[in-house]
């Protein structure tokens, strides 16, 4: 009950990291059973229809309910204490948003019980994923449950943005900001430029093939490739709100396991803003092959290319970081060097593809698979991995195994390689993608086989971190505040897990790194900006949970609106949207319970600050 | 200019020991780095050049992150602090003008190929025209010029270049020939495309659709032919003879009721289904069931192949609207004489 009430961005954080793991898990398991279908030529472990539904589903697990929401756990637990700041800004709409996401995940995998899970690709184009091709309702599930969860990764982006613009302790100018606040803050504004697009898009492709309309319909005046630039327009800047994070993360575990401070931080700042706006603006690399004209192709692919350039800039500031320093391998730092390699492996891969010609041979194929996984899972999965490791003790009071760590590592690391470098030669070799199966005697065989094993040790990767994480919660709550000893930013100076209100009293900023700066100057703990008082704190709630049950319920009313249940009841029930409104009245009920009851929270007086972590 | 000239001089072997490497890759009449056209070609170069930068990007890289992960590890009771660097004006700069350089570097004959490959042949008179029409899951394949329409192998000569007009009947699909050329998506009208590419050698060349386009995407192949110029003369007039129709003339009235209300053979039957005029010589059946050919390994006669795709073609592109022939009342040996009848209709032009 605690759980479905709270609105601590701690609690909620960890709600994130269990929701998003359990939905990384389930992406996971479509990966392997992708892979084992793969592992031979013209083998029929699946279907032709469950394969679809399976790389469907998987890409859109993974983006939207694996790595997204595990970036938001992280990013929960993190940013107020790297701000000194004692909650978010909007602690009742952060829990609004888990729980919108919450419920948008399960609505969409509900699909593989309720009849037939979608099936065009995650990028469901037109008119494939029309009602005329696409007849069971496993696209409605992806629209309406993308809609709902969008909706939750939206107005926690809105938050986070509030939060960082107002919340800062004093002294935390903006070009003090750690570099995970940073690219927090420029994801969040690409999540509220971003997502309106794709919202828009779902609705659109709700409306053609529930309310039958036409916008890419072609017989009825419509276009499927407006679908496309819709989807892009929003898919291109979502890979930036899926890696910034993760570049803020290696800025943050570098130089503190390399007793440095960043190198070139301002650069670094700027080449983020610089790649959150290029990100704009090369959506149409996606779509080089469905014929835009010369024009186009042209500059789409000089604005891609010239996204090397900032995305360079980082790669050799956290170089430059540790040259010099006294670089220790912990568990968190060897996902942090080993996403360097990696990554520069998806981006060289990256600046080929924007080569339009070079593309018409690469699109579709091996070769973009390849190259996407690098940058995802090379590039975020292991930036995920690293903060894991790094944040856990400061999450839970518990620091993960470093011996299971540094397991997890080398066996996720490898089975990586292996599974992605070899498809960059499938696809070469003529491989395309989201084939079920393949003849034999192409020279496939042996490099899909290979791909598969890497598969399976990348399972095993995994398998060992979960291990790791039931081993660690048995262990005693003793992590110090300061775990790696060498913590910069001012997380590390508060109790692992930190209290209820986070700071005591809000620290006093007065440099980049301010807990390292102060450490310098021979302080064990920050200046404090404001004598003790008492903490204004918000009232747990259960309205946001309520509401979003309800956004549920009219999503399900929707899409089953023109169904026959062969029963007269159900029928008239979801026929005559008698569904869709209750689930309605149940979150603007609760909409309207919350904007007429005034409740002002409650405070926690100084003689009831203990300094221990509030969950045990 | 000096500079440039010893940049590219260090590239040059690389490019030679990677092109060599590359080519090592994959089935002539399949693979992108065994280009078989100069469409083909010019991407492939293109992709090389790129191969080439961005292996000296990954070596530099690597070398940078490999000497620090080294010389830079902590070593046990290194317990000092070392000097905190801010940055280095200098130092950043370089890394943002040596990626700048390496982009135009790529950008300039980027841009150029793709203005070379934009050029619309569609009113070339010396062009062969081919509009394809892609449906689930086959492709069609019309010449206007001759008033030829065929499916599944796409016949070539081989002295001229070829413009394409793509579309699709009904989703969207991709029309990719890796040894001839990339691909180019098929979109409903409105937004058609066009592209060209030739084949200078007489081959057969795998063609695939390359767009996620429903559950046997995967089994959408097609092939592409190149012949001399006189086969292809000959393939034409043998396409335009009257249709051969079963000897059997009671097989011959159910060929015509089952079969001929879809497919056409010669100047019979309808145009919703694959053109079926001398489908025993084709390269496969269905696209996807190869058949027996000389100089290759693989296949089944196609004999074979035709019965397998007649008793059961939901087996074998699952999802395609053809309707069984046991569902529309055939026997099985009538089936049977059916396949022999098709698997034995083949065009005289090699």
């Amino acid at each position: 009950m605690d759980w479905i009430t709270t609105v601590d961005h701690k609690k909620i954080a960890v709600l994130y990291l269990a929701a998003g793991g359990l939905f990384f898990g389930i992406g996971g398991i479509e990966a392997i059973l992708i892979r084992i279908q793969l592992m031979k030529p013209m083998n029929d472990f699946v279907s032709a229809q469950v394969f679809n539904e399976l790389i469907t589903m998987h890409g859109t697990t993974m983006i939207f309910l694996g790595v997204m929401p595990i970036i938001f756990a992280i990013m929960n637990a993190v940013v107020p204490l790297q701000i000194g700041a004692r909650d978010v800004a909007f602690p009742f709409v952060n829990a609004l948003g888990f729980w919108t996401f919450l419920f948008g995940g399960l609505l969409l995998n509900l699909s593989w019980i309720m009849g037939g899970a979608p099936d065009a690709g995650w990028t469901s184009y037109t008119p494939l994923s029309g009602s005329e091709y696409s007849g069971t309702h496993g696209v409605d599930f992806y629209t309406i449950g993308l809609q709902i969860a969008g909706l939750g990764t939206l107005i926690g982006g809105i938050n986070f943005l509030a939060t960082i613009i107002t919340m800062r302790a004093p002294g935390m100018s903006y070009m003090r900001m750690p570099m995970f606040t940073w690219t927090t803050f420029i994801t969040s504004a690409i999540i509220l430029f971003a997502f309106p697009a794709i919202t828009v898009g779902l609705v659109l492709l709700t409306f053609d093939r529930i309310l039958d309309a036409n916008f890419f319909d072609v017989a009825g005046g419509g276009n499927p490739v407006l679908w496309q630039h819709i989807f892009w327009i929003f898919g291109h800047p979502e890979v930036y709100i899926l890696i910034l994070p993760a570049f803020g993360i290696i800025s943050e575990v570098i130089p503190t396991f390399a007793r440095k401070r960043l190198f070139g931080y301002s650069s670094m700042v700027f080449a983020t803003i610089l790649i959150a706006f290029l990100g704009f603006m090369v959506w149409a690399h996606h779509m080089f092959t469905t014929g835009l004209g010369t024009i186009a192709n042209a500059l789409f692919s000089i604005s891609t290319m010239l996204i090397a350039v900032p995305t360079g800039i980082k790669i050799f500031n956290w170089l430059f970081t540790m040259w010099g320093g006294r670089i220790r391998f912990t568990a968190a730092n060897l996902f942090a060097v080993g996403f360097i390699p990696t990554f520069v492996m998806g981006g060289v891969t990256g600046v080929m593809l924007a080569s339009a010609p070079a593309d018409f041979q690469f699109h579709d194929t091996y070769f973009v698979v390849a190259h996407f996984h690098y940058v995802i899972v090379g590039g975020l999965v292991l930036g995920i991995f690293s903060g894991l490791h790094y944040w856990w003790p400061k999450m839970f009071g518990r620091i993960l195994s470093e011996s299971l760590g540094k397991w997890t590592f080398w066996t996720f690391m490898i089975g990586f390689q292996l599974t992605f470098f070899v498809q960059h030669f499938l696809g070469l070799m003529g491989m395309q993608r989201r084939i079920v199966s393949y003849l034999p005697n192409q020279d496939f065989d042996l490099l899909n086989l290979v791909s598969t094993i890497g598969a399976f040790l990348m399972g095993v990767g995994v398998i060992i971190f979960l291990v790791n994480i039931v081993i660690t919660t048995k262990k005693p709550v003793n992590a110090p505040n300061d775990p790696w000893e060498d913590g910069r930013t001012l997380e590390w100076t508060i109790p692992s897990p930190p209290p209820e209100y986070n700071f005591k009293q809000t620290p006093l900023v007065r440099g980049i790194d301010a807990y390292w700066k102060e450490k310098m100057a021979g302080n064990t703990e920050m200046t404090p900006a404001e004598p003790v008082g008492s903490i204004h704190m918000p009232s747990a709630t259960p309205l946001p949970f309520v509401m979003s049950v309800g956004i549920f319920i009219a999503g399900l009313g929707l899409m089953f609106s023109k169904d026959d249940f062969g029963n007269a009841f159900m029928n008239g029930l979801f026929n005559n949207y008698i569904v869709l409104i209750i689930g309605l009245v149940i979150t603007f009920g609760a909409m309207m319970l919350r904007s007429l009851y005034d409740d002002h929270g409650w405070h926690i007086e100084p003689e009831d600050q203990d300094e221990k972590g509030a969950r045990k | 200019m000096m500079k440039q000239w010893q940049v590219a001089k260090r590239i040059l072997p690389l490019l030679a020991v990677f092109s060599l490497l590359l080519s090592a890759c994959g089935r002539e009449d399949l693979s992108v780095m065994k280009p078989q056209g100069p469409v083909a070609q010019g991407q492939y170069d293109l992709m090389k050049l790129s191969i080439a930068i961005m292996i000296v990007v990954l070596i530099i890289v690597f070398a940078i992150a490999a000497y620090v992960l080294i010389r830079f590890r902590r070593r046990s009771g290194q317990n000092d602090i070392p000097e905190q660097v801010e940055g280095s004006f200098k130092l950043e700069v370089i890394w943002t003008a040596i990626p700048l350089l390496l982009v135009i570097v790529l950008a300039v004959p980027t841009v150029k190929e793709i203005f070379a490959q934009g050029a619309d042949l569609s009113n070339d008179p010396n062009a062969v025209q081919v509009k394809v029409t892609s449906h689930q899951y086959w492709w069609e394949f019309t010449y206007p010029q001759y008033d030829v329409t065929t499916a599944q192998d796409l016949i070539i000569p081989t002295d001229k270049k070829i413009a394409f007009e793509l579309k699709t009947a009904d989703v969207i699909h991709s029309f990719w020939v890796p040894s001839l050329a990339g691909k180019m998506d098929t979109n409903p009208d409105g937004t058609l495309n066009k592209f060209s590419f030739s084949a200078p050698n007489e081959g057969v060349y795998r063609g695939k659709c390359a767009e996620l386009c429903g559950r046997s995407h995967a089994y959408m192949e097609f092939k592409v032919k190149a012949v001399s110029p006189e086969a292809f003369d000959r393939w034409v007039a043998e396409m335009k003879a009257p249709a051969v129709l079963p000897e059997d003339t009671q097989l011959a009235e159910k060929f015509k009721t089952n079969c001929l209300s879809c497919h056409a053979v010669g100047d019979q039957g309808g145009p919703v289904a694959p053109n079926l005029t001398g489908i025993g010589g084709k390269e496969s059946v269905a696209g996807i069931l190869l058949n027996q050919r000389e100089g290759q390994e693989e296949g089944k006669p196609v004999l074979d192949n035709m019965k397998e795709w007649l008793h059961d073609p939901q087996s074998v592109k699952p999802g395609n609207t053809m309707p069984s022939p046991k569902d529309l009342g055939l026997t099985d040996e009538e089936i049977d004489g059916i396949a022999e009848y098709l698997a034995n209709y083949k065009l005289d032009y090699e």
